[in-house]
């Protein structure tokens, strides 16, 4: 039972985590894994934070995970990032993207925003990236969740051929090139592991 | 055959066309929605929304009379809805397989209540099944077909938000061939005058009996033995939790609960030392299994929300893991109307007037949130209507009372009541947010916006024609992205003595394909009045510094409601966005 892998993807209703989380345990599956997941459907896809877990291994029972238990955190926003941080075991690995989606009381100003969220994910040992720049240098702005997970893609055990595949099948026909180079992108931004700020 | 990974959704959705089901209905509701969207794709099985979950069931109750298998599906408190004809089609039978899919919502995801519908199943005296994967999903819908007709009754298959929504790995079969077999009347059986439904009643304990020693062998409800110094009694997808929390532990693994199987509990029991039963919502086990006279340890687990592995490793004394360090003060983040929503302009307009506005189901309840906090009740669907001539009644209050509901709920069950406020002499007001869809649950055609679940172009109900026809007296159209117009016809309305229903007709952001230039604030007409601001439009945001408003060009639609309570006309077309994060298409 301890074989099993945990990935928490985790994000804001409407920024592609569950296609990201499909073609992640698609890969999986493509390795002989036994798979689940678990996504978010419904209210909270309005804009509010969702979570996609997905864990594979010789035999996984549980789709859904407690604190302290994820090996990867693949954080598509960065205040969704911390909130989530307590359910990365302390060895796991933390991919952050920098961009953040303020919350609507933040907005309104009726809360602040809040602060110092880089420098503690930093001390924590996030690694981040910039998932909307290189999007749009792979040349689709909404594949900044295929950049992400070319970023996770380093420290999973996966050929990069597999993935390539999945996301090839699993993307609109029209975007398949911007696709595999925004996971391209995404990969080698991690590769040396560690991306900058 | 090559596995698969489906969700549970999925899994029912090919258990019933494996099984030879000829047609799936039901009503739209979250975790149960993607059942039919996936059903109504496979060849062979014709399937449709219903208005709602009774017309559902009792459309299946047709297709079951008429000899062919019919799958009909809906969340939980559908249920309550379905409830009236399922209770009596227990005494009838059936024809054909009759298999309801029923998804509960532990921990309200994305509901207004937690209600366990195993339950039902024991009130109506039907068989329940409990999937805890898709594979059993699967193979236990096509198991519930079978009883259906074996006993001649209709069943339910219970999943959970936790099944209904987890992905794991399902080995697909084949489709078995049905024949139809001819109509022949049995009014004995389904006409159910209070002489015929006095035998079928004595046949439903009859066919009960017969179901219990079922129960008791059948391969859904399985001992696994390890070690025997603790014994779980446990169903659905807590068995995953437990398998995962205590590893050791033997398990009485159930996956059909009603009727109970008696025998095996005590069989179960008398094998281990110590038996605890862990169970998700109500104690519907755990009454059962004392109620045998098993002695069953105090777990100290709740009956409120959902379970973990973590929460039942911890209810017997293992150690959590080590965490890190929460970060602090973070800003919670709620749910909120998509930018260029048109339901912002209504609540927007709502809130101005200062009104009690009895609400209800759907992305418009996201009204109650602030900044807008325009709603003040919303308890089931339909209920704003009967609401608000409630309050009407009473007279308590001086402040306009105004029902607020969209499309598909006025559709499900929101028409009963206006013709009650018609009926009664109610002089309210109710408005009916026609935005061409069900939101909510992921855009599914209904009877107002006239598209089928196939995707097909249905009658679309002309709302205005069919308020007027019932007698309404006054039927006003307003466009929601004018809160100025809206709130003008609500003052007229709210005033007048008269029944009016007002539309606010303008189709979800979601679906609005060629998205208008975003807007652009000018800093020096800006008047930091806060007005558009409180919108509550994820767009548009109060600079920290200098306290105007800034709009985010590339999450603006250019829906133009900001621009129209601007009071110092400081708002304005910006030309196309800088396309970069594309959060919201
Ligand atoms: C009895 C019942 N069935 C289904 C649901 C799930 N549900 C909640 S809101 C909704 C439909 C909302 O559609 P509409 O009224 O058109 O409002 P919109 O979301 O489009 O604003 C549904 C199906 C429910 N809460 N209760």
């Amino acid at each position: 039972m301890s074989d099993v892998t945990t990935v928490l993807l985790a994000g804001v209703g409407g920024q592609g985590t569950i296609l990201a989380g499909d073609v992640l345990a698609k890969v999986a599956v493509a390795a002989g894994y036994d798979v689940k997941l678990s996504e978010v459907h419904g209210m909270a896809q309005r804009g509010g934070s969702v979570d996609t877990v997905v864990r594979f291994g010789t035999k996984v029972f549980s789709p859904v995970i407690d604190p302290g238990t994820a090996d990867h955190l693949i954080a598509f926003e960065l205040i969704e990032a911390a909130r989530k941080l307590p359910f990365v075991k302390p060895a796991g690995r933390l991919v952050v993207n920098t961009r953040t989606i303020q919350p609507l009381p933040v907005l309104t100003g009726t809360l602040a925003p809040p602060v110092g969220v880089v420098a503690a994910l930093d001390y924590e040992g996030a690694i981040f990236l910039d998932a909307e720049e290189l999007a749009c240098e792979a040349g689709s702005p909404h594949s900044a969740n295929i950049v992400l997970m070319g970023a996770a893609s380093v420290g999973l055990p996966f050929d990069a051929a597999a993935w390539r595949e999945v996301i090839a099948s699993r993307v609109p026909p029209k975007t398949v090139d911007a696709n595999l180079q925004a996971f391209e992108l995404g990969r080698r931004a991690c590769e040396g592991g560690a991306c900058t700020v | 055959m090559s596995r698969t990974l489906m969700s549970g959704n999925e899994a029912v959705a090919r258990g019933a066309w494996e099984a030879g089901a000829a047609v799936g209905v039901g009503y739209p509701g979250t975790p149960s929605t993607e059942v039919l969207e996936n059903l109504v794709r496979y060849e062979g099985v014709h399937c449709e929304w219903a208005p709602n979950e009774k017309v559902a069931a009792e459309v299946a109750a047709g297709v079951s009379m008429a000899g062919a298998r019919v799958l009909v599906t809906m969340k939980h408190v559908g249920l309550n809805v379905a409830a009236d004809p399922l209770f009596t089609q227990a005494y009838a039978g059936v024809g054909g397989g009759l298999v309801y899919l029923v998804a509960d919502d532990p921990g309200m995801h994305s509901s207004q209540n937690e209600q366990d519908t195993r339950n039902y199943a024991a009130a109506a005296k039907v068989p329940l099944f409990e999937p805890s994967d898709s594979t059993e999903a699967l193979a236990f819908v096509k198991r519930a077909f079978e009883v259906s007709e074996r006993y001649n009754i209709p069943v339910i298959v219970r999943t959970t938000t936790r099944v209904s929504h987890s992905k794991s790995l399902v080995e697909c079969g084949d489709r078995e061939q049905r024949l139809l077999p001819a109509y022949q009347k049995d009014a004995a059986r389904f006409v159910m005058i209070p002489a015929n439904a006095r035998n079928r009643r004595v046949s439903l304990a009859q066919r009960l009996e017969e179901l219990s020693s079922c129960v008791e062998s059948c391969d859904e409800n399985r001992i696994e033995l390890r070690d025997t110094s603790l014994g779980v009694i446990t169903s659905g997808i807590v068995y995953q939790y437990v398998r995962q929390a205590l590893p050791e532990a033997s398990v009485l693994k159930l996956g059909m609960v009603f009727p109970f199987p008696e025998k095996l509990i005590l069989d179960f029991s008398s094998k281990v030392d110590r038996v605890a039963v862990i169970e998700e919502l109500d104690p519907y086990l755990r009454l059962r299994v004392s109620a045998l006279g098993v002695g069953v340890i105090e777990t100290g687990l709740p009956c409120i929300g959902e379970y973990t592995p973590g929460i039942i490793a911890t209810a017997f004394g293992v150690p959590a893991p080590e965490l890190r360090e929460p970060i602090k003060d973070l800003p919670p983040r709620p749910p909120l109307m998509c930018p260029g929503c048109p339901h912002r302009g209504v609540f927007y307009a709502l809130r101005k007037l200062k009104a009690i506005v009895t609400g209800d189901i759907g992305c418009y309840t996201l009204g109650a949130l602030p900044p807008l906090q325009a709603m003040d009740s919303c308890i089931c669907m339909g209920a704003s209507i009967g609401m608000a001539h409630g309050m009407g009644l009473v007279g308590s209050t001086d402040r306009p009372v105004v029902a607020v509901i969209g499309d598909s709920t006025f559709a499900h069950s929101g028409l009963t009541g206006l013709l009650d406020m018609v009926y009664n002499g109610g002089a309210g007001t109710v408005m009916i947010l026609d935005n061409r869809t069900t939101a909510m649950t992921g855009h599914q055609g209904n009877p107002v916006s006239g598209i089928t679940l196939a995707g097909d172009p249905a009658p679309a109900v002309d709302l205005e024609a069919l308020v007027r026809v019932i007698g309404v007296a006054s039927v006003r159209e307003v466009d929601p992205h004018d809160p100025a117009e809206v709130l003008a016809v609500l003052r007229e309305e709210t005033a007048a003595d008269h029944l009016s229903v007002i539309v606010a007709k303008a189709p979800c952001a979601l679906l609005v394909r060629e998205k208008a230039d975003p807007f652009a604030v000018d800093e020096d007409a800006c008047i930091k009045c806060g007005r558009c601001i409180s919108l509550g439009c994820p767009a548009i945001s109060k600079d920290p510094e200098t306290s105007r408003a800034v709009i985010d060009a590339t999450l603006c639609v250019g829906c133009g409601q900001c621009v129209r309570v601007c009071r110092s006309d400081a708002i304005m077309p910006s030309g196309a966005a800088c396309d970069i994060g594309g959060r919201w298409s």
